[in-house]
C-alpha cells in the first residue's frame, strides 16, 4: 500500500480531544438518570467520565480510512481464492472440520458482539467509552460479514456449512458458545465490558485468533487466514478498550475493586472453559500443527496473563483462583474434548477421526506427562475397532453443566481418571456444575443460572423434535428426529471423516485439478 | 520485567516497519510463525515514526500501523511521533 499522508492541521492528541469531546449534553426534559438507566445498578461508581482516554486516540474519520483499505485488502484476496479453487489448496479434507466449527461457533457470536457493543455505548454516559464501543460495535458486524463471505466458498462445494444461524439456537455443543455471550449480554454494561472487554478480548482472544490463523495459513487455507488476520487487526484496539476499561473503573472508586474482581474471576473461567473447543481444534483438527494447546496456553495465557496480573496488581487486583487448576488442565482439556466429540460423533455437523501413529507421536512428544498415560490407549483401541467395522458411537445423551453448559467431561483436579462434577441447590431442586469455577459462579446468581436453556434437558423434555413429530409412534428414532430439527444431513454432515462425502469429493477434485482426465 | 509484544502479518508493507522497530529497540526479538512476525521485548517497545519513513522514503501516518497489526500486549501511548508499548511495573 502506498498511502498519501497529508500534513496535519491538528496533532493526534489534540484531534481526539476535539472529536471525543463535548459531543453529548445535559438533558433537561428527562433526568440523566432515566436516560442512562443501566449505568449505575451494578455498583460500579464513575466521578468523571472525561478521564476515559483511548490510547490509540483513533477518531471516527481515520477509523472509515483504515476499515475501508483492511476490507480493499479482504475482498481482493476472497476473489482470488474463488477464481482459484482456493478450496482445493488446503493440506487435507479433515482440515475443513475445523473451519466448519469456526462457522457455527465463532461467527455467529461476533454478530452478538456488535449487539452487545452497541448497546454498551447506548449505555455508557461518558463520550470517549461511547466512541470506541461505536467503533467495535461496526468491528464485529464487519467480522461477522467478512467470515460469513469467506466460508461461503467452502459452502458451494463441502457439507456441515448450510445452516449455522440456525443450529446456534439449537444444537448441543453450540449453546456452549452462545451460552457465554447471552450470559455477558444479559448482565450490566460494565460486566460486559470485562466480560467482552476484558476477558475475552484481552485475556482470551490470541489464543483463538493468533494460533489458529497462523494454523490455517499452515494448512493453505487462505480464506481463515485472511479474515482472521483482517478482524485481529481489530482486536489490538479492542483489547486497548478491555484493558482501559478495567484501569478506569479501579482509578475512579475505591469501591469498584471488588465488583470488578468478582467480575474477572467469573469470566475468566467462563472464558477459558469455551476455549476448550479451541484446545480441540489445534491439536487434533489441524493436519498440519503450528503449536499445541499446550504450548499457546503458556505463551498468551500464563506468560502474557501473567505480564497483565502482574500489572493490575498495583490496583489491588488478584490472580483468579480457577488459575491454578488451569495448569494442570492445559495437559488435558483437548484430549478429554476430542475424546468426547468423537463419541457423539454421529450428532455433529463436522466429522470427527482418530489420529494416526504420526500424529499419535506428535501428541505424546507434546504432551509428555498424560499423552500416553491417559489418552493413547483408548484412542489406538478406538481407532482399531474402526478399522474393524466397529465405529464406537454413544447413544445416550450426556449430563451438561447448568453454567458453561459443557457435557461433564473434564476430570477431577488430581485425578484424570475421575469425572469431576458439583452439586448445588437452590429452591429445592438440584443443580450441576462440571468444576468448582463454574459452581462458584452458579452459587453467586442462581436465579440466573437455573434459565439456562439446556440442550440435553430440552431434549428429555420433547422441544427438540420437528413439529408435528410423535415420539410414541412404533419405530420412533429420538436421535434422527432431533438431528432433523437441527437441520442436519444426517449420514452426510456428522460421522466419521473416513467414508464421508468430504473425503471423496475433495480426492476427487483434487485430483481433476491436477490431471487431464 | 514483564514482556511486551506486537505481531504483524508478513508482508511487504511490515518488512520495513518490522526492520525499523528491531533497530530502534535492540532488546527486541522476532519470532516468525507462518504469515505473521511476533516481536518480544522486556519491559518496552517504541515504534517511530521518523525511522519508518527514512526506510520507505515517504510520509507515514503511524495509524497506518493498524492495517497489518495482529495483536499487542502492554499499555499502548500512541502520539504523532511514537507508538509506545509498556508495562508500568
Amino acid at each position: 500500500m502506498d498511502m498519501n499522508v497529508k500534513k496535519k492541521k491538528l496533532g493526534l492528541k489534540e484531534k481526539y480531544a476535539h472529536m471525543t469531546r463535548g459531543l453529548d449534553w445535559e438533558t433537561s426534559y428527562q433526568p440523566m438518570e432515566k436516560v442512562f438507566p443501566q449505568a449505575t445498578f451494578e455498583g460500579i461508581k464513575i466521578h468523571d467520565w472525561d478521564k476515559w482516554e483511548d490510547p490509540f486516540r483513533l477518531t471516527m474519520d481515520a477509523y472509515w480510512k483504515y476499515q475501508a483499505e483492511k476490507e480493499r485488502k479482504l475482498y481482493a484476496v476472497l476473489d482470488a481464492f474463488a477464481q482459484n479453487n482456493g478450496h482445493l489448496g488446503i493440506t487435507d479434507a479433515r482440515y475443513l472440520n475445523a473451519v466448519k466449527l469456526f462457522l457455527t461457533g465463532i461467527s455467529p457470536l461476533e454478530y452478538v458482539a456488535h449487539r452487545g457493543f452497541a448497546a454498551a455505548g447506548r449505555n455508557f454516559p461518558g463520550v470517549g467509552p461511547r466512541v470506541a464501543c461505536l467503533m467495535q460495535s461496526v468491528d464485529e458486524i464487519r467480522h461477522a460479514q467478512t467470515q460469513i463471505h469467506a466460508i461461503s466458498n467452502y459452502n458451494k462445494h463441502y457439507d456441515g456449512f448450510h445452516d449455522f444461524k440456525h443450529m446456534l439456537e439449537r444444537v448441543w455443543y453450540l449453546s456452549v458458545p452462545k451460552s457465554f455471550f447471552d450470559d455477558a449480554f444479559s448482565a450490566g454494561p460494565f460486566e460486559w465490558m470485562i466480560a467482552i472487554g476484558f476477558s475475552f478480548e484481552y485475556v482470551l482472544t490470541n489464543l483463538l485468533f493468533v494460533p489458529f490463523m497462523s494454523g490455517a495459513a499452515y494448512n493453505g487455507d487462505m480464506a481463515t487466514v485472511t479474515f482472521g488476520f483482517s478482524a485481529q487487526s481489530d482486536e489490538a484496539r479492542h483489547m486497548t478498550l478491555g484493558l482501559e476499561c478495567i484501569k478506569f473503573m479501579l482509578e475512579q472508586d475505591p469501591d469498584n475493586l471488588p465488583i470488578v474482581q468478582k467480575w474477572i474471576d467469573k469470566w475468566a473461567w467462563r472464558g477459558i472453559r469455551v476455549l476448550s473447543l479451541v484446545g480441540m481444534m489445534m491439536d487434533y483438527m489441524l493436519p498440519k500443527r503450528v503449536m499445541s494447546w499446550k504450548e499457546a496456553w503458556e505463551i498468551y495465557f500464563e506468560q502474557n496473563g501473567g505480564a497483565l496480573f502482574n500489572d493490575l496488581a498495583k490496583y489491588g487486583i488478584k490472580v483468579p483462583d480457577c488459575l491454578t487448576q488451569c495448569s494442570e488442565d492445559k495437559e488435558h482439556i483437548s484430549h478429554q474434548a476430542w475424546a468426547t466429540f468423537y463419541q457423539y460423533g454421529g450428532a455433529a455437523a463436522f466429522h470427527t477421526w482418530m489420529p494416526n501413529d504420526e500424529e499419535m507421536d506428535w501428541l505424546s512428544a507434546k504432551y509428555p506427562n498424560t499423552f500416553d498415560k491417559y489418552y493413547r490407549a483408548r484412542f489406538t483401541y478406538w481407532r482399531d475397532e474402526a478399522e474393524k467395522g466397529n465405529r464406537f458411537y454413544t447413544n445416550t445423551l450426556p449430563m451438561l453443566c447448568q453454567v458453561c453448559q459443557i457435557p461433564m467431561l473434564f476430570t477431577e483436579p488430581g485425578d484424570p481418571t475421575k469425572i469431576c462434577y458439583r452439586e448445588s441447590e437452590y429452591e429445592g431442586e438440584k443443580y450441576h456444575t462440571c468444576s468448582d469455577g463454574c459452581k462458584h459462579i452458579f452459587d453467586d446468581e442462581p436465579e440466573k443460572y437455573v434459565q439456562s436453556w439446556l440442550p440435553v434437558h430440552q431434549i428429555y423434555q420433547g422441544n427438540c423434535f420437528p413439529e408435528g413429530t410423535d415420539p410414541t409412534a412404533e419405530g420412533f428414532d429420538p436421535l434422527a428426529a432431533v438431528l432433523d430439527w437441527y437441520h442436519f444431513n444426517n449420514g452426510k454432515d456428522n460421522l466419521d471423516f473416513e467414508g464421508s462425502r468430504d473425503q471423496a469429493n475433495f480426492a476427487a477434485w483434487r485430483g481433476m485439478a491436477t490431471k487431464n482426465t | 520485567m514483564s514482556k511486551v509484544f506486537i505481531a504483524f502479518q508478513t508482508n511487504e508493507d511490515t518488512r520495513p516497519i518490522i526492520e525499523a522497530v528491531l533497530a530502534d529497540n535492540p532488546h527486541a526479538v522476532a519470532n516468525e510463525s507462518p504469515a505473521m512476525v511476533k516481536i518480544d521485548a522486556e519491559g518496552q517497545l517504541v515504534i517511530k515514526r521518523a525511522s519508518i519513513e527514512e526506510l520507505i522514503g515517504r510520509d507515514f501516518d503511524l495509524q497506518e500501523l493498524q492495517i497489518n497489526l495482529i495483536t499487542i500486549s502492554g499499555h499502548l501511548d500512541e502520539d504523532d511521533d511514537e507508538f509506545k508499548l509498556s508495562w508500568l511495573n
